[in-house]
Parts: structure tokens; C-alpha cells; sequence
């Protein structure tokens, strides 16, 4: 077979065994609606507030404060949205961050187009939020603050207990997206004053199109999804029963393997970081340096581009990923590294690692032996490294 | 997403490199946008093109686009020259995605940069070659608005 080496897991993970395992008879022999009345569909029912139990249990949170959904996207733009909605009253302002994921970034643009203000936060160059000009961006019409648990791209974890005291001192609403957070790292909502959290399924081996999103009881946020009285009338649609199920099995396995399995992809991250490092020249890491999720390592390097680097990466069995703007389609590298202060010439030169579970010392090796061989390639190709080394000969 | 002959041009590059003491050198593109590329023309007391190689920063696309182009000029005359279009680049290549079309663009501009730099040097016209814009995306559609 040939080799592959999958370090894209921020993108999406595979599917568990034991999750799958878990899901597959409730494709087949127990198809039935969970909202029927008969005893061969109501176990159904059961199944799934056993799942609300285990993902509640994880967070710390009352099984009637999970509310299922089809994926991170729909929690983020349901949290936003009808957050927004329920407390107009009271403001039509929110508190969102540059660095967030394009759920809550393009919903944040549709509020604004329907009357509501939203204040974009900067971050360091490490990709941290910083409370004072938190502080200094609440009004007394702000409604609710959304800050993410941890960034997608460069894996940098925000002060979100911080910001959740912050926001409960001021009775100001706090929705995290903790999609990147969730099974990686302990959350607990009631020490970090959290009152909307958005996970999904398939970050953490469990399967895709599944997500949840929680909302702390009292915050009176309506239906996103209107129908039938699924999800305490408050999310309808007949539930994805198989999908409910691999959710909460991840879950289940996320929290009971955590503690080994992320501290086994913190030691090969930071192995990867300090080789890459070392090994080649004129490039730097992105996010947080020790503020970072166990799994993600996020490197510019200079005078090359994203899209060549993972061509050629995926022609040895690599897979990454890059916040260059050729993978976007658009012509702007990514939000996020430009947050972070990155000239758009080093932002298009990005390369986004993210380890999983079994991922092992010696793919470590394999990928920094290769990107050093492409790196150094690519360069020898590019009119930037040319002009460099020219100015760099003549200065001497 | 591109074409084997787009990914054999990316994988192999074809005239890769630099011409010392150039008869004319093209660079187009910013890095700002992603995408670089210089071209290098040795052309000779016939306007012939008797070398030619590039260099460049941006994505497969890119590449592919340089190394195709260069395949094109060369050995040709600079009326020749002139008639490859990105068109004609693209073609070549077995058709590029959508959103790479800018890069053939690029290549077509870069060839004409490289052309003009030449020009320039002897003191010649070469029929139909406008000074090449500095920034190929300027004038590129907008996105089209959501919802
Ligand atoms: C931080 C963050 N939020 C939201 C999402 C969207 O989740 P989903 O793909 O389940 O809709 C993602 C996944 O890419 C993410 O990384």
C-alpha cells in the first residue's frame, strides 16, 4: 500500500472503530423514531439521552442543557443568531474575535446586514485575545461575547475562563466554539462561566454532520430549526439517531483516552516544532508556542507557497493543510494569519500540521526529511529567495 | 483538481532557473496576491529566442503556466512569441481550473514583461506589446455577494 500520513486532523478524524461499531445497528435493526410511542422505537429515545448524558458528564453540564445539531456550523450560526434574536431588547451589540471560524465570521456579517453591531477583537501576534481590550469593547448594549475555545488554524487555546468571568461579571451572554476544544482539552462551562458551547462530531474520531451545541439552562434562546418537538422544542427534525450515537461514544472515548493521548501528541508536536525549527531555515511557527492545542503545529516558511508545499507533500503521502490563498480560492491568505500580523507573502507560505492518535515518531522523521527536500526546492525555484540571496551577497 | 500535463509541468519544470547578463527579464505578479514570476530571454542578433527560464513563487498552477510558457518561446522568433496568448498556454496544459485561469494570465504578462525589458534595452518597438501592468489582478472581479 502506499504510504499515507495523515496530518490534517483538524480538518476531520476517522471514524473510531468502536464508534462506528457503536452506530452501525442503529442503521440497520434499530431504525425506529425515537419520537414513537411504541417500545421498540422509544429505546431509541433512551440511546439517545444516554449520548446527552455522556456529552453533558464531559462538559460538566445537565443532560437537558445538550441539544443536538447537525454539525459545528449549525451550533455556531444557531448560538449567534438566535442569541441575537432573544435579546435585541436589551442591545444589538456582540463581541466576537478576527480569529474565529467562518461559521461564526459570516453570521457575525449577516447580523450586521440586519441592524446588529459586531466588534471583530484583535489578537497578539500568538493569536491571543486580549481581555483589557475586551473590556475596553463592552457597551452597555453589548448582548453576548463569542470567543473560541481554540483556533482551527494555528491552535492557539484563549483565556476563556477569564473571558467567561468577565462576561458573567457584566451580565454580558458567552458562547465559546470549542469544535477544535472539545475532547482535547478538559472544559468544564461552569468554572469558565460558559453559557453556549458548539462541539461537532467529527473532530474527534466520532462521525461527520453531528454536533452539538449547549446552552446553559435560563438563557432563552429560541428554535433555530422549526418543526416538531425534537430536542425540547427547541431544535426539530426527526434525530440523526446513528449520528447521535457515534457522537456520544466519541465523546465518551475523547474523555477516557485524553489524558494519554494527548500527551503523547504533545511530545511529537513539540518534536516536530523543534526539528522543523532547527532543521530549516527562515521559518517560523504560528500560534502560541506552549498556549496551543496537543495536536497542532502551524509553520511559515518564507519566499515558497502553500499550495506548491502541499502538492508536493500529498506526491509523498503527506497530507496538510495551508492558510495560503490558493487553497481558498480567494486571492487573501488566511484571516487568521493576517490577525496575527503576518505579511501576506509569509501568510501564503503556511503549512498547517495536526497530529492524531496514531501518529508516530517515525512519520515525525518522514515528513521533516521530506519538507525539507521540498522547502528547499521550491525555494530554489522562487524569484523572492533569488532577490534575497542577491540583496543578502551584496550587503556583504 | 488539475490536469496530468498541469501536474507533469509542476512535478518536472521545464527551464527553470536564471540567464546571466539576460537580454530581457520579466518579473509580474506580487506576492501579496501569491503569485511571482520572473522570466529570464536570451534572444539573439535575429530575435530569435535561443533560451529562456523562470523562476517563480505561487501555486501548482503557477508553476505549470511558467514552465508551459517558457516551452513555448522557445526557439522562436519575437513575433512568434508575441502570439502566445494565456489561451494558448492553457491549451497546452489540457485547461486549467477556474479559478487558475489569473495564472496563464500571469505567464502571458511575464513573457511580454521580459519582452518589453528587451525593447527597452535595444531601443526597438515590438509590434502590438504594451508596457505590461504591474498588478494582473487589478481589474479581476469582485466575489460575488452572499445571500
Ligand atoms: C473552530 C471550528 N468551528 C466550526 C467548525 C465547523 O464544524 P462542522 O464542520 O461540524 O460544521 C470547524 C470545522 O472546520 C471548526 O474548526
Amino acid at each position: 500500500m502506499e504510504k499515507l500520513i495523515y496530518l490534517d486532523n483538524a480538518a476531520t478524524t476517522k471514524t473510531a472503530p468502536e464508534v462506528l461499531e457503536a452506530m452501525l445497528p442503529y442503521f440497520t435493526e434499530n431504525y425506529g423514531n425515537p419520537s414513537s410511542v411504541y417500545g421498540f422505537a422509544s429505546k431509541n429515545k433512551n440511546a439517545v439521552n444516554r449520548q446527552r448524558e455522556i456529552i453533558a458528564d464531559a462538559l460538566g453540564a445537565k443532560p437537558e442543557e445538550i441539544y443536538f445539531t447537525a454539525g459545528g456550523s449549525e451550533a455556531d450560526n444557531w448560538a449567534l443568531k438566535a442569541a441575537a434574536e432573544a435579546y435585541e431588547e436589551k442591545g444589538r451589540h456582540i463581541i466576537t474575535t478576527k480569529i474565529e471560524h467562518h461559521a461564526i465570521l459570516h453570521t457575525g456579517e449577516y447580523l450586521e446586514k440586519r441592524g446588529f453591531q459586531v466588534t471583530y477583537l484583535n489578537v497578539d501576534e500568538d493569536g491571543m485575545v486580549s481581555l483589557k481590550e475586551l473590556k475596553e469593547a463592552i457597551r452597555p448594549d453589548t448582548i453576548l461575547i463569542s470567543v473560541m475555545f481554540a483556533n482551527n488554524e494555528i491552535g492557539t487555546l484563549e483565556p476563556i475562563k477569564e473571558i467567561g468571568e468577565i462576561a458573567h461579571e457584566r451580565g454580558i451572554l458567552f458562547h465559546t466554539d470549542a469544535v477544535q476544544a472539545f475532547g482535547q482539552v478538559p472544559i468544564n462551562v461552569d468554572e469558565c462561566c460558559i453559557d453556549m458551547l458548539s462541539a461537532s462530531g467529527h473532530k474527534l474520531n466520532g462521525p461527520k454532520g453531528i454536533g452539538f451545541l449547549y446552552i446553559r439552562k435560563g438563557v432563552k434562546i429560541r428554535s433555530f430549526i422549526h418543526g416538531g418537538a425534537q430536542e425540547r422544542k427547541r431544535r426539530a427534525g426527526t434525530e440523526n439517531v446513528p449520528g447521535i450515537i457515534g457522537l456520544g461514544a466519541a465523546a465518551a472515548r475523547a474523555v477516557r483516552t485524553m489524558k494519554e493521548r494527548t500527551a503523547k501528541e504533545e511530545e511529537l508536536r513539540d518534536y516536530l516544532i523543534n526539528r522543523v525549527l532547527e532543521e530549516i531555515p527562515y521559518c517560523r511557527l504560528n500560534g502560541h508556542r506552549t498556549k496551543r492545542l496537543p495536536n497542532n503545529a502551524n509553520f511559515s516558511f518564507q519566499f515558497i507557497e502553500g499550495e506548491s508545499l502541499l502538492i508536493k507533500l500529498d506526491r509523498k503521502g503527506i497530507c496538510g493543510s495551508s492558510g495560503s490563498a490558493c487553497t481558498s480560492g480567494s486571492l487573501d491568505p488566511s484571516h487568521v494569519l493576517l490577525a496575527i500580523g503576518l505579511p501576506h507573502e509569509t501568510a501564503h507560505g503556511s503549512l498547517r500540521l495536526t497530529l492524531g492518535e496514531d501518529t508516530e515518531r517515525e512519520d515525525i522523521d518522514y515528513v521533516v526529511d521530506s519538507l525539507k527536500e521540498i522547502v528547499a526546492g521550491l525555494r530554489a525555484m522562487s524569484p523572492l529567495y533569488e532577490d534575497f540571496i542577491k540583496k543578502n551577497q551584496k550587503g556583504v | 483538481m488539475y490536469s496530468e500535463k498541469v501536474m507533469d509541468h509542476f512535478e518536472h519544470p521545464r527551464n527553470v532557473g536564471e540567464i546571466e547578463n539576460a537580454s530581457g527579464v520579466g518579473t509580474v505578479g506580487n506576492a501579496k496576491c501569491g503569485d511571482i514570476m520572473r522570466i529570464y530571454l536570451d534572444i539573439d542578433e535575429n530575435e530569435m529566442i535561443r533560451d529562456v527560464k523562470f523562476k517563480t513563487f505561487g501555486c501548482g498552477a503557477a508553476v505549470a503556466t511558467s514552465s508551459m510558457a517558457t516551452e513555448l518561446v522557445k526557439g522562436k522568433s519575437i513575433r512568434e512569441a508575441m502570439q502566445v496568448t494565456n489561451k494558448a498556454v492553457m491549451e497546452a496544459l489540457d485547461g486549467l481550473p477556474p479559478v487558475k485561469v489569473h495564472c496563464s494570465l500571469l505567464a502571458e504578462e511575464a513573457i511580454h514583461a521580459a519582452l518589453w525589458d528587451y525593447a527597452e534595452k535595444h531601443g526597438i518597438k515590438i509590434e502590438g506589446l504594451e508596457k505590461p501592468k504591474s498588478d494582473i489582478h487589478e481589474g479581476e472581479e469582485e466575489e460575488e455577494e452572499e445571500y
